[in-house]
């Protein structure tokens, strides 16, 4: 899960990271309010999980309150590369002497963590890596032995900090990867960390990703899910338990196993090249596919306004086919005249052939069985079109 | 002679006593998978019978050993008490430990991970993977034994229903070992560890390796590919329609900006001479062409 910029600087003060006073506010009302509270110059900021909103008119300094009323006006509402501006942060003005880098992630290569530290800050930290690589310190962490005072020292060192800010940084390194390891992150990143003119180190801007397989030790962090920016279809289907990605085509999928969803959902695409068509949606039902899940599963795709054919594409491991023809035929029964669409499954795997018997026997109107699954991809493509 | 597990493998199970270790245990039982007991913290000096067969229960990995002379172990432990059976598994210097379990937190395999790597003495496979089959001498994990039987051909999967898929095409031929490595960020034995065993097995003539977006395991595997392997290999990558920025059900299937594509993934792998397949169907036809000559 991504945070926004506003949950980000709550996270660092609560675990001793250097920030500025900010708020967050979802009206110009509340963001003049904040800013009253707060004084003198602030920052309007949108809270958005994208980049590049500074760029976009995203964030404007105001003057006093009734100027961030202004600003947080134009700033709310604004479509910034596809995503509605819900919230403003108001933050507290600093005046900036240098500007500075800082992050802890999950390095995937590596297999464990990385930290990477710069004197170069304030922009994207690619750029810096390949235009002034020796200012970059990238240094793996061995997560059993953490990260020492010596070794902060050395990163900061590395990483060409001026020798009067070594020491606060080396102390928010440690304070930050105190703060990744606590929260089970895999991504905090501090862009930029700055020294004001009277010589405090700030976080002033942050990214932070958590684990979302941590989340039971984690209950707290449900308070920062974004109820309000989620698909509604996603939302419902994570009610239910589902592992369900809405996307923009015609052709529901469900299957069984994430690979085999996401090649179903590639062979669905070039099938669908002919009639105009696109998968709809991603959606993993996982090992037991019962009765229950299959018919929260088709009542999510049947629900989505877009989809004009669904393609049920299952090879059963340790879901035994006859499971899932059971499913889906007291799935239709659950459903009864909510089911409209026409159905395309293709079965294989274990006890495949009582699995297809089944649906036979049924002879549901609008069920139809092919044995592979490039002919069912391009039914369920051919289908759609209609 | 396969890879990584053969029939001289002995098999514990931690997390023997949950229903699905139980399951499973039956289900690796039945196929002739060598399981030599069970290792449940607290429940050690029990027995269970499965399958007909009594298998003791053990409270740690290091008496399990002791007792039963087990050189690997399959992890069915849920997500909260993963972390400490598998460091278990690693202090007791067991050489292969295949963890099943899917939703361990990644700051956990990231600890069990370079704890196994500074011990030197564990091959971790998995997490959040299906576990590995040499058809006919062992099975450990959850892979279905009756989709095909021996055969020449290696496969390396993130996936495991894709796995499955894969074995079922290419059943005619029969394959030495088929791993499932997971889909997490961070497994313990990558592409690129299996795609070097199998280039050192005589029993394996051509491989199989599917992968799916996320990190750049691929790539890598594709010039270790260029560098080490000479025996032929196909692929098949999954996730073209993928979009920017989402989860795709595993926890490492995400493409991030430009990185992780499946595009990328085709291409580097194409630049090493690989064959990749559009399709499961094409990928196990491009195989077949191969092992038809």
């Amino acid at each position: 899960m991504d945070l926004f910029e506003y949950q980000a600087r709550d996270l660092f003060e609560a675990h001793n990271i250097p920030v500025l006073a900010g708020a967050v506010a979802s009206t110009a009302h509340d963001a003049e309010r904040a800013a009253a509270v707060m004084g003198g110059k602030v920052v309007v900021k949108a809270q958005v999980k994208v980049g590049g909103r500074g760029k976009a008119g995203g964030v404007k300094l105001a003057e006093n309150a009734a100027d961030a009323k202004v600003k947080a006006e134009a700033i709310l509402g604004m479509d910034i590369k596809g995503h509605i501006v819900h919230q403003v942060m108001i933050a507290q003005a600093a005046p900036i002497a240098e500007e500075y880098y800082m992050a802890i992630l999950l390095d995937r290569a590596n297999r464990n963590f990385l930290v990477m530290a710069s004197v170069a800050g304030g922009m994207e930290i690619e750029e810096v890596a390949h235009t002034q690589p020796e200012k970059l310190a990238r240094v793996g962490i061995d997560p059993n032995s953490g990260i020492s005072r010596e070794q902060a020292l050395a990163i900061v060192k590395a990483g060409q900090f001026p020798d009067l800010v070594v020491n606060d940084v080396a102390d928010v390194l440690l304070s930050l990867w105190a703060a990744f390891v606590a929260e089970d992150a895999t991504l905090m990143e501090i862009n930029p960390l700055v020294k004001t003119e009277d010589g405090r180190i700030i976080a002033l801007d942050g990214k932070v990703t958590l684990d979302d397989n941590a989340e039971f030790r984690h209950p707290s962090h449900e308070l920062l899910v974004d109820h309000a920016s989620a698909n509604p279809l996603e939302a419902a289907a994570k009610e239910k338990g589902l592992n369900y990605v809405k996307l923009d085509g015609e052709v529901g999928i469900i299957g069984n196993g994430a690979g085999l969803v996401m090649s179903t959902l590639d062979v669905v695409a070039y099938a669908g090249e002919k009639y105009g068509v696109k998968p709809a949606n991603f959606l993993d039902i996982g090992g037991g596919a019962s009765a229950q899940v299959m018919a929260d599963g088709l009542s999510i795709i049947l629900g989505d306004t877009d989809v004009r054919s669904v393609f049920v594409n299952v090879f059963g491991g340790i879901t035994a086919c006859d499971a899932v023809a059971n499913g889906i035929v007291q799935a239709l029964a659950m459903l009864g005249d909510k089911a409209t669409k026409p159905i395309v499954v293709r079965l294989d795997g274990n006890n495949v052939l009582e699995g297809r018997r089944i649906l036979n026997e049924a002879a549901h109107p609008l069920v139809q069985q092919l044995d592979t699954m490039d002919g069912a991809a391009a039914k369920a493509a051919e289908l759609a079109a209609k | 002679m396969a890879i990584f597990i053969n029939k001289n493998s002995k098999v514990l199970v931690q997390g023997m006593t949950g229903s699905e270790g139980t399951k499973h245990t039956g289900r690796m039982l039945k196929y002739g998978t060598n399981i030599v007991g069970g290792v449940t913290p607290g429940k050690g000096g029990q027995s269970v019978e499965i399958e007909g067969k009594s298998l003791p229960v053990f409270n740690t990995v290091a008496e399990a050993i002791a007792a039963t002379g087990a050189n690997a172990s399959v992890v069915f432990v849920p997500p909260k008490f993963a972390k400490a059976a598998v460091m278990d598994a690693i202090d007791a210097a067991l050489p292969l430990v295949v963890v099943i379990t899917e939703g361990i937190p990644v700051h956990d395999a990231a600890a069990f991970y370079a704890h196994a790597v500074s011990k030197g003495s564990t091959r971790l496979i998995g997490p959040n993977c299906p576990g590995l089959i040499s058809p006919g001498q062992s099975n450990i994990g959850i892979i279905p034994g009756d989709i095909t039987g021996p055969g020449r051909i290696g496969l390396v999967s993130k996936s495991g229903t894709l796995t499955y898929q894969m074995m079922f095409e290419l059943r005619d031929f029969g394959f030495s070992t088929a791993v499932g490595i997971g889909g997490d960020p961070i497994i313990g034995t990558t592409h690129i560890d299996c795609l070097r065993a199998f280039q050192d097995d005589p029993d394996t003539d051509a491989i199989v390796m599917i992968g799916e977006i996320g990190g750049d395991a691929e790539e890598r595997a594709a010039a270790f590919i260029s560098e080490y392997v000479t025996k032929p290999v196909v692929g098949y990558v999954a996730g073209f329609t993928a979009p920017e920025g989402k989860t795709m059900g595993h926890a490492g299937a995400i493409v991030s900006g430009s990185s992780g594509t499946a595009e990328a993934k085709k291409v580097a792998l194409e630049a090493a001479g690989v064959k990749v397949g559009k399709t499961p169907s094409e990928t196990a036809s491009l195989m077949r062409a191969i092992l038809n000559g």
